[in-house]
């Protein structure tokens, strides 16, 4: 109930942000529009833990910065290795383990992958990420496991799912 | 004068992605080049939007992207399990 | 001050147009299809970003500005996600990965 509630209000917000006008007839097809969305996502039954993470609570605003700070040094690099003449990738596949233990933490993790330049999530099985990477500082970067412990972190205790 | 520069180096990317998918060679690298040349009009109707002074068009650039995602997703689910409407999740 | 705010907002239009012009150009000289992913990539993220805030300056405190900061952080989520289905896909049908060995530093 607590996430039908969170839904509707960041439904009804968007709604707000992206019409910007407050006559009656809009505020009430926004609030049908609403009604009708909260009525299909709870027929499709995604109105859960992964759709609706608040036990995230904050940490996320704490990871966002960190991994789009990640996402601009790898862009620069893949940026670089593309403008030398001489092209120097060396493509791999490498298996990493993610230590997450929902699968909100893993889609979360391979996501964060896939968004960095040089790393591309090929496949997720059994909290072993398939990863395709371009060179091998990309590789050498994932290995390292700071993004998986990152991941871990945001995830949190993971109790209350 | 800003606008017309990040709009022709939008159009060259999207010039850059056509030719790569009429060239192919597999057809994941057209989808990815029809990918990415979506993404790049959601990006160009937002700087056009600008060029033209009606930033109203960033609600059709939202609205492009939403789109071309669902288009994208679809298109890879009905090469993969000939089917858009199946309940079946598993791989066959 | 407003010629500080174009100054900036300049040399990121030009940034992120260079960005994925660089991105479109790395899908031609990339070797095989899952190299060329990753140009793909540039351009959604560092590229589009760039300048999605290019814009953000120019258009100052308004709603169109938070309009194109959740433009941009949409674009963050389906373009991961658009991608790793499509590799995915490729994957599972078999399309062969182009690799190397550690420390060999030549493509094919």
């Amino acid at each position: 109930m607590t996430r039908t509630i969170l839904l509707s209000v960041w439904l009804a917000l968007t709604w707000l942000l992206w019409s910007g006008r407050t006559e009656p007839l809009l505020l009430a097809s926004g609030a049908l529009s609403v009604a009708v969305a909260i009525f299909l996502a709870w027929r499709m039954n995604v109105i859960d833990a992964e759709s609706e993470p608040y036990e995230l609570g904050a940490r996320p605003l704490v990871y966002l910065p960190w991994l789009l700070w990640e996402i601009a040094k790898a862009n620069l690099h893949v940026a670089r290795v593309i403008l030398t003449p001489s092209l120097p990738v060396q493509p791999r596949l490498v298996r990493i383990r993610a230590t997450q233990k929902t699968d909100l933490g893993r889609v979360i993790l391979a996501n964060s992958i896939t968004l960095t330049p040089g790393t591309v999530t090929l496949d997720v099985r059994d909290g072993t990420l398939l990863v395709h990477a371009l060179t091998r500082k990309s590789a050498e970067g994932l290995e390292s496991g700071e993004m998986d412990r990152w991941v871990t972190w945001l995830e949190g205790s993971g109790e209350d799912r | 004068m800003m606008f017309q520069v990040a709009a022709l180096g939008v159009l060259l990317t999207m010039l850059l992605a056509l030719v790569r998918a009429i060239r192919g060679p597999s057809v994941y690298d057209r989808i990815l080049a029809v990918n990415m040349f979506a993404t790049k009009t959601m990006l160009l109707i937002a700087v056009a939007g600008f060029l033209t002074e009606r930033p109203e068009w960033l609600d059709l650039a939202l609205l492009y992207g939403l789109i071309s995602f669902v288009a994208v997703l679809a298109v890879l689910r009905f090469s993969k399990y000939g089917d858009l409407g199946s309940d079946d999740q598993v791989r066959p | 001050m407003t010629a500080l705010v174009d100054a900036a907002s300049w040399v990121l239009l030009v940034f992120g147009a260079l960005t994925c012009v660089t991105g479109g150009v790395g899908l031609h000289r990339m070797p095989d299809f899952y190299s060329r992913t990753h140009a793909g990539g540039l351009t959604d993220t560092l590229g589009a970003t760039a300048i999605l805030f290019g814009l953000v300056l120019q258009a100052g405190l308004t709603l169109v500005s938070v309009k194109l900061l959740m433009l941009a952080f949409l674009l963050h989520l389906t373009s991961p996600t658009a991608t790793h289905a499509l590799v995915k896909a490729a994957y599972s049908r078999g399309l062969k990965a182009n690799e190397v060995e550690a420390g060999d530093g030549v493509s094919h």
